[in-house]
């Protein structure tokens, strides 16, 4: 089996992981392209969306993922469960495993949720983002979005803008970017860059322009609006004046620069409404090419032939 | 009942003794210290060949949890574990439930100890109530009724008049005011020191400025009210260079560091283990290192365990949510001695550390084995090398980060009183 029991984040993986992962998205994209979406490859088995955190895109993309491989599927979220009555992350997952799921997909808002289930349990697990940690499937699709407008990874300077401390979408993205060859840089305000991040191998900018200045890719990130009025940002106004990519601002990049975000975007915070139809922005095709990434991932996990 | 002990080395720092010598205990008092001591009929003796003999282990910062959260230790639990790892007297901190913030509290303590405890023990009262950080508690009352210190341990007195006023108040009563010192706004929400572990794991980080400024504050406090200040559980680089320079000045104040603050580094956190989730947290190789070296040059008095233990269901959950502490009293010695084996301690000043440093700064008649002295004693053998098995310990709570660790030392024999409560040999 090319992958271990789990995939809980991208800081474990090595470069031939990742291209493995991407490879095999490649044929899963082909599929999701036809008439008749679907292969039998996970037929009889069953995967659990966990999830503690609201999520529309990420859990419709592994729900979607999970039935066009035909596995059964089921949605578990935190309001309707048992949680609510106390019921701490590894009972709930073993009640689940002792229903005989294969495959156990989650979402926490706290770091590290996910090597609980990992350890405890005999199912594969998928981390669908934990906290400020990882979501090694966002990184995963980005990687693939990336090298299939761009042909490659390597050698691409690629800026990850905005909120990078509470961010498991930058650090996943940059474990596998780095690792992938690319030069990474990271670019918000010193408030919202975690310490020592230069040691992942990012250089890190507080001005948008310098930080831009020749990307390949720009990865604008979402800014959590329940963190203005607080201490890391006076307001999103000014954020916007500072952080927001606009055509203009645009421009200090590569010509053939792409822009990226993982969702979903804050209009005019983040990125300006101007570039929401232009050519350079690859937003939804990131959404297309997450459900065949994980279409792989599961494939991979489940080491079954198809 | 006569003890004999023979054949033994004796390190009693406080009377400048390490010799080979034999220790008659009478009753419940040492009635002698000599040299070949002839066993009389009664008395049973006890063979120390090869071994340690020191006064009894002395640990000023533990957690009972009794009253109000037995399920995690009791007086009977957290004295079994305390006498396994050779303390003979253990200071609990006053985060009960309810807060040893009264006199009916520090009674309730001394009773059930008297009952059911199995080693001394001696309650530390809170600054404020209920630790709230707002008003004094009846500070007199409670060192009338017993208690040795007052301390809002497990949170930081945040208002600096409140503490002013503590320590000021507190010279009446001559007990010293043990400052757990965290800025809860530098600190808020933080489930590990800040730095790159932090931003690997995605946790939110506790700078260590956290714990620095209130060092200096409290220094500056002690300064202003010429009060007895200790300074528990010091983590950083920071705080050793304070307190240096503060006792270069004259200041009345002492501190002490725990175990995993010189053995442990911000690293053990890796993997999500929540047993190396502690507050204040692991630090870095840098700040063990000058832990180290505070404790090699004597800026760092004291050597506590800090003692916290918690329940399974509050550790094996997510690393957020789960409990700030881990257990230390039967880990504590080994990891002492590992220091004498590193060079940086001597035996002589590892065991003072632990005995009469502690014994001075409350003003205990302890930690000295003087003649007419409360026959505490602890024999410890050096070279016993032993694996940490979380179901071997007496604790109730089995949250530590040293589990599967390789130890040499070991105590072997715990007397407290005159009378053995823990044998090994």
């Amino acid at each position: 089996m090319p992958l271990k029991k789990d995939l809980l984040e991208i800081q474990e993986l090595n470069s031939d992981d990742i291209r493995l992962i991407i490879d095999t998205a490649d044929s899963f994209k082909e599929v999701t392209g036809r008439d008749i979406k679907k292969v039998p490859t996970l037929r009889g088995k069953t995967v659990v969306n966990l999830f503690y955190e609201p999520s529309t895109r990420t859990r419709t993309s592994f729900e979607l993922a999970a039935k066009r491989l035909s596995a059964d599927v089921l949605n578990i979220a935190v309001s309707t469960s048992s949680v609510v009555k106390g019921e701490t992350l590894l009972d709930t997952a073993r009640n689940i495993e002792a229903m005989r799921a294969d495959i156990i997909v989650i979402r926490h808002s706290a770091a590290g949720a996910p090597y609980i289930l990992a350890k405890g349990l005999k199912s594969s697990v998928i981390n669908a983002g934990d906290g400020c940690h990882e979501h090694p499937t966002q990184a995963l699709l980005d990687m693939f979005t990336i090298r299939e407008k761009k042909g490659r990874i390597e050698g691409l300077t690629i800026a990850i803008v905005g909120d990078i401390t509470h961010s498991r979408v930058a650090r996943s993205n940059i474990y596998g970017l780095t690792k992938m060859g690319a030069k990474v840089r990271v670019i918000g305000p010193a408030t919202l860059i975690p310490l020592e991040i230069e040691r992942l191998g990012a250089e890190v900018y507080y001005n948008l322009d310098e930080g831009i200045k020749d990307a390949d890719v720009i990865i604008m990130l979402r800014v959590q609006l329940e963190r203005q009025g607080k201490t890391y940002f006076p307001d999103i106004r000014e954020y916007s004046m500072q952080y927001c990519l606009t055509r203009e601002r645009l421009k200090s990049a590569k010509d053939d620069a792409i822009v990226m975000h993982p969702g979903p975007v804050n209009w005019g915070v983040e990125i300006s409404p101007e570039l929401s139809e232009d050519k350079s922005t690859v937003i939804l095709e990131q959404v297309t090419n997450g459900v065949a990434v994980r279409m792989a991932v599961m494939y991979l996990l489940s080491g079954e032939k198809s | 009942m006569k003890l004999l002990i023979k054949n033994s080395r004796v390190i009693d720092p406080a009377n400048n003794i390490d010799d080979s010598l034999d220790i008659l205990v009478e009753g419940n008092i040492i009635k002698k210290i000599a040299k070949g001591i002839k066993a009389e009929g009664t008395a049973k003796i006890i063979d120390a060949k090869g071994k340690i003999v020191t006064p009894g282990l002395i640990d000023i910062h533990t957690h009972l949890r009794e009253p109000g959260f037995e399920y995690k230790e009791t007086i009977k639990t957290g004295t079994m574990a305390a006498a396994a790892g050779g303390f003979t007297t253990i200071c609990c901190m006053p985060n009960t439930n309810p807060v040893n913030d009264n006199r009916v509290v520090t009674e309730f303590i001394l009773s059930k100890s008297a009952k059911e405890g199995i080693v001394n023990v001696l309650p530390i009262g809170a600054i404020t109530k209920g630790s709230q950080g707002k008003e004094l508690a009846e500070i007199g009352d409670m060192r009338s009724a017993g208690c040795v210190a007052i301390s809002d341990d497990g949170r930081g007195v945040m208002d600096a008049e409140v503490m002013r006023r503590g320590l000021e108040y507190t010279k009446a009563f001559d007990i010293p005011v043990i400052a757990h010192c965290e800025d809860a706004n530098l600190s808020s929400g933080g489930a590990m020191n800040e730095g790159f572990a932090s931003t690997t794991l995605g946790l939110r980080g506790i700078p260590k400025a956290a714990e620095d400024v209130m060092v200096v504050r409290d220094i500056a406090l002690s300064e202003l009210t010429g009060a007895k200040l200790h300074i528990a559980h010091v983590s950083s680089a920071g705080s050793v260079e304070s307190i240096r320079t503060a006792k270069k000045r004259g200041i009345k104040v002492s501190c002490e560091t725990c175990p995993h603050y010189f053995s442990l580094t911000e690293d053990a956190v890796i993997g999500y283990n929540t047993n190396a989730k502690v507050n204040p947290p692991l630090r870095t190789k840098e700040d063990v290192r000058a832990i180290k070296e505070g404790l090699k040059d004597g800026t760092i008095d004291i050597i506590a365990s800090d003692h916290a233990p918690h329940a399974v269901h509050e550790k094996e959950i997510e690393f957020d949510y789960a409990s700030f502490g881990m257990i230390g009293l039967e880990t504590s010695l080994p990891l002492i001695l590992s220091l004498v084996r590193e060079g940086v301690l001597t035996l002589n000043d590892a065991i003072a550390k632990i005995t009469i440093n502690p014994a001075r700064l409350l003003k205990l008649k302890k930690g000295a084995l003087s003649e007419g002295a409360d026959a505490d004693i602890t024999i410890i053998d050096p070279e016993k090398e032993w694996v940490v098995d979380v179901n071997n310990l007496k604790s109730k709570s089995k949250n530590t980060p040293f589990v599967e660790w390789k130890m040499k030392g070991k105590a072997v024999m715990t007397i407290v009183g005159g009378s053995i409560v823990y044998e090994l040999l």
